[in-house]
C-alpha cells in the first residue's frame, strides 16, 4: 500500500503484525498485516469497534504498547521515513511529545493527581525544548488559552482533580501541542465525555491542527465524528485493515460489506424505527480468528471462497482499497449477478 | 484547613478515650498495689492508712479527675516502686527510647524503599522472586529471637558493638550507635520486609495506571517517570502502611530494651507492671498513646502534603 504522493509523506506503516502473550500461553495475533500512510497535516481516522486493534496499532506507533505481553513481529512504522522500531527506548523518548504526541480516551485519569497542571506542562516543555521555566510557565499559559480555558492563571496552579473531565481534555490537547508535533494521534478524546462537550473538544483538535500545521491519526468507533473531522478513512477489523477511502468516497460508496453495515447503523433523523439498527453477530475472538475473510461469518454476501481463503487487498480507484472477495482491481463486483449493494 | 482541625479533634478524642481505659484497667486488673507493696505480712490498719495516703479509698471518679488533672499539668504522680515522680522517671528514660525508635525508623526506610522500587521494576525476574522470599522469611522471625542471635553473631564478634546498656549521643556519636544499632536492626529487619513488600505493590499499582501512559507519551525519562510521578503517588498509600510500621517500631521497643538491656521506657514498663506500679504504668501507656496518635496525626498531615484531593475535604 505505499504509493508516494504528490503531498509529502509523514507517518508511513507498513505490515504491521502484533501479537499479544498470555499468561496461559494462548497467543492473539491482535494486528495482522496493516499498512497505512498519513501525509503531512492529513487527519486520517481509524475506524473500528472495540477489539478491533485500533488502539494496539496507535499505542505501537508511540511505542508505548506493553512488551510483554504485546510484541511487533513484523513490519515497520516509518516517520519521516526512519522507522521507530528500530530506535532504542532512550531515542524514542525524544521522539515521543516531541514530533509526535498522543491524547487518551479516559481525560479523568489521564493527568497525575498529585502535580498541578503547570508543572505537568512544563516538564514537557521543558523536555524538548531548551528554555527556562519561567519561560515555559509562559508558553503553557499561552496554550491553555489557546485550548479555550478562560481563567488559565487559575487553572495552571490547580491540580487535575479541580478540573471537569472536559477541562482535563482541554489540558491534554494543550499538553500535546506544546511542543508543535507533527501528528498527533488522538484514541477516542471525547468517548468519555457529555456530547456537548464532545463538538467543543473536537472543533478544537481541528484548530489546534490547523494552528500547529499537525497531522491527526483520530482513532474512533462514532461514523459521525469521522464524517466531520477526517480527510481518510481506515475501516478495521478483526486485526486487518479492511477498507480505505477518502472521506466523502467511503460514504457515498463503501465496499466492504463491514463498511456499509457500519454505515448503516448510524443514526439518522429521517429514520423510522423502533430498534436501532445493529450487525449481526460477533467480532471473531483473536485466539480464534477463522481461516478466510475474518468478517465473512457475520458477511451477508459470504461466498464460498470467503470461508477458506484470506482476501488480499485490493486497490481501487481513487484511493480506494478494500481487502473483500467481492471485488477486483477494476472495481467490478465479482458476484455482481447475485448481490446488489445499492 | 477544615481537615486539619477534624484530625486534631480525633486526636483529641483518641488520647481521651485511651486515658479512661488506662485508668479503668486498673480497677478491674487482680493484684492489689498496696499488697504487693506491704508484702502479705502486712496487717489491715496498715493496709488502710496507705490505701489513703495514696488516695485509693476515693471514689472512682475523683481519682480519674484528679489523675486528668495532673496530665495536663504534666504531673503523674509519684512511682511507688521508685518514690519519685513518674515524670523524673519518664524524662530519664524517653531519650533511650526516642533515639533507638528514630534510628529504626531510619534503617527500615533507608533499606525498604529503594529494595521495593527495585523489585517493582524487575518484576518476576530472580532477582525480585529472591528478594520477595527472603521477605517473606524476614517477616516470620521473631524479634527477640533476632536480638539474640544478632548479639551472639555480630555484637560478641566485632568490638564496637556494646550489648548492654547505652550511650547518649550527647557523650559520643559512635558510642551511641555501637549500643543502638544492634537493637534497632532487630527492630527494622521484620518491618523492613514488611514494608518492602508494600512499596514494590504500591509502585506495580501506580505503574499501570493510566497517567503514567500520559507521562511517558510527552517523552519523559524513565527516571523521571519512577522517581518523580510513580514515587510520589505510591507514597499514599506507603504512608498509610508506615503509620502502622511506626506504632510497631514503638511496641517493639519494648522487648527489644529487654534483650539488649537497654535502660529504656520499654525496660521501666516492665517492671513497672511486675510492681503493680500503677502511677507509673498509667504514665508510660500514656506516653505510648501519646506518641503513636502523634505519629498518626503526623501522618494525616503529610497526607495532605502528597495528596491535593485530600486537602480540600
Amino acid at each position: 500500500m505505499d504509493q508516494p504522493n504528490e503531498k509529502q509523506v509523514l507517518l508511513e506503516v507498513n505490515h504491521l503484525k502484533i501479537t499479544f502473550h498470555l499468561k496461559n500461553g494462548k497467543q492473539a495475533k491482535v494486528v495482522d498485516d496493516v499498512s497505512f500512510t498519513i501525509r503531512k497535516g492529513e487527519t486520517v481516522a481509524l475506524v473500528g469497534e472495540s477489539g478491533s486493534g485500533k488502539s494496539i496499532t496507535s499505542l505501537s506507533i508511540m511505542r508505548l504498547l506493553p512488551i510483554p505481553p504485546g510484541e511487533i513481529t513484523a513490519g515497520t512504522i516509518k516517520l519521516n521515513g526512519k522507522n521507530l522500531l528500530d530506535y532504542k527506548n532512550k531515542e524514542m523518548s525524544t521522539i515521543r511529545g516531541n514530533e509526535m504526541s498522543m491524547i487518551f480516551q479516559e481525560p479523568m485519569t489521564s493527568l497525575d493527581p498529585v502535580f498541578t497542571i503547570g508543572n505537568q506542562m512544563i516538564e514537557g516543555i521543558r523536555r524538548h525544548q531548551r528554555i527556562s521555566k519561567k519561560e515555559a510557565w509562559g508558553k503553557s499559559l499561552q496554550l491553555l488559552k489557546e485550548v479555550g480555558i478562560a481563567n488559565a492563571e487559575k487553572v495552571i496552579a490547580e491540580y487535575p482533580h479541580q478540573l471537569s473531565g472536559g477541562m482535563r481534555q482541554r489540558v491534554m490537547i494543550a499538553i500535546a501541542m506544546s511542543n508543535n508535533p507533527q501528528l498527533l494521534i488522538a484514541d477516542e478524546p471525547t468517548t468519555a465525555l457529555d456530547v456537548t462537550v464532545q463538538a467543543q473538544i473536537l472543533k478544537l483538535m481541528m484548530k489546534m491542527k490547523e494552528e500547529h500545521h499537525s497531522a491527526i491519526l483520530f482513532i474512533t468507533h462514532d461514523m459521525s465524528v469521522v464524517a466531520e473531522t477526517a480527510d481518510r478513512v481506515l475501516v478495521m477489523y478483526a486485526g486487518q485493515i479492511v477498507e480505505e477511502a477518502p472521506v466523502r468516497e467511503l460514504f457515498m460508496n463503501p465496499k466492504h460489506p463491514y463498511t456499509t453495515a457500519l454505515l448503516k447503523t448510524m443514526p439518522n433523523l429521517e429514520m423510522d424505527v423502533k430498534r436501532l439498527p445493529s450487525i449481526p453477530g460477533t467480532v471473531p475472538s483473536a485466539y480464534a480468528l477463522p481461516e478466510g475473510c475474518r468478517f465473512a461469518q457475520r458477511c451477508p454476501f459470504a461466498m464460498e471462497q470467503c470461508h477458506s481463503v484470506l482476501p488480499e487487498v485490493i486497490h481501487m480507484l481513487d484511493e480506494h482499497k478494500v481487502r473483500c472477495h467481492l471485488f477486483t482491481e477494476e472495481g467490478v463486483l465479482n458476484h455482481d449477478e447475485k448481490r446488489n449493494f445499492a | 484547613m477544615m481537615y486539619m482541625i477534624r484530625r486534631f479533634i480525633l486526636l483529641i478524642t483518641t488520647i481521651l478515650l485511651v486515658s479512661i481505659i488506662t485508668f479503668g484497667v486498673f480497677q478491674i486488673l487482680p493484684g492489689d498495689p498496696v499488697r504487693t507493696m506491704l508484702g502479705t505480712e502486712a496487717d489491715p490498719t496498715q493496709i488502710e492508712n496507705l490505701r489513703s495516703e495514696l488516695g485509693l479509698n476515693r471514689p472512682l471518679y475523683e481519682q480519674y479527675t484528679d489523675w486528668m488533672k495532673g496530665l495536663l499539668t504534666g504531673e503523674l504522680g509519684n512511682s511507688i516502686r521508685f518514690s519519685m515522680p513518674v515524670t523524673d522517671l519518664l524524662s530519664d528514660r524517653l531519650p533511650v527510647t526516642m533515639s533507638l525508635a528514630g534510628l529504626t525508623l531510619f534503617i527500615v526506610l533507608l533499606i525498604s524503599l529503594p529494595l521495593g522500587m527495585f523489585a517493582a521494576r524487575r518484576q518476576n525476574k530472580w532477582s525480585d522472586m529472591s528478594l520477595s522470599t527472603v521477605t517473606q522469611v524476614g517477616m516470620a522471625i521473631p524479634s527477640f529471637w533476632l536480638g539474640m542471635i544478632l548479639i551472639l553473631y555480630i555484637g560478641m564478634q566485632f568490638s564496637f558493638f556494646k550489648i548492654s546498656g547505652y550511650i547518649p549521643w550527647t557523650q559520643s556519636v559512635a558510642g551511641a550507635l555501637s549500643t543502638l544499632l544492634l537493637p534497632a536492626l532487630t527492630i527494622a529487619i521484620p518491618q523492613i520486609a514488611v514494608n518492602f513488600r508494600y512499596v514494590r505493590t504500591a509502585i506495580l499499582e501506580q505503574v499501570q495506571l493510566d497517567y503514567v501512559r500520559t507521562i511517558r507519551s510527552k517523552g519523559m525519562s524513565e527516571q523521571n517517570v519512577m522517581y518523580k510521578h510513580v514515587l510520589k503517588n505510591s507514597m499514599i498509600p506507603i504512608l498509610t502502611v508506615f503509620g502502622l510500621i511506626m506504632a510497631e517500631v514503638v511496641a517493639g521497643t519494648i522487648i527489644v530494651e529487654q534483650v539488649f538491656s537497654l535502660p529504656g521506657v520499654g525496660q521501666l514498663l516492665i517492671t513497672a507492671i511486675s510492681n503493680r506500679d500503677f502511677p507509673l504504668v498509667q504514665g508510660i501507656v500514656m506516653y505510648i498513646t501519646v506518641a503513636v496518635v502523634m505519629i498518626n496525626f503526623i501522618v494525616d498531615i503529610l497526607y495532605s502534603v502528597l495528596d491535593p484531593r485530600i486537602r480540600l475535604r
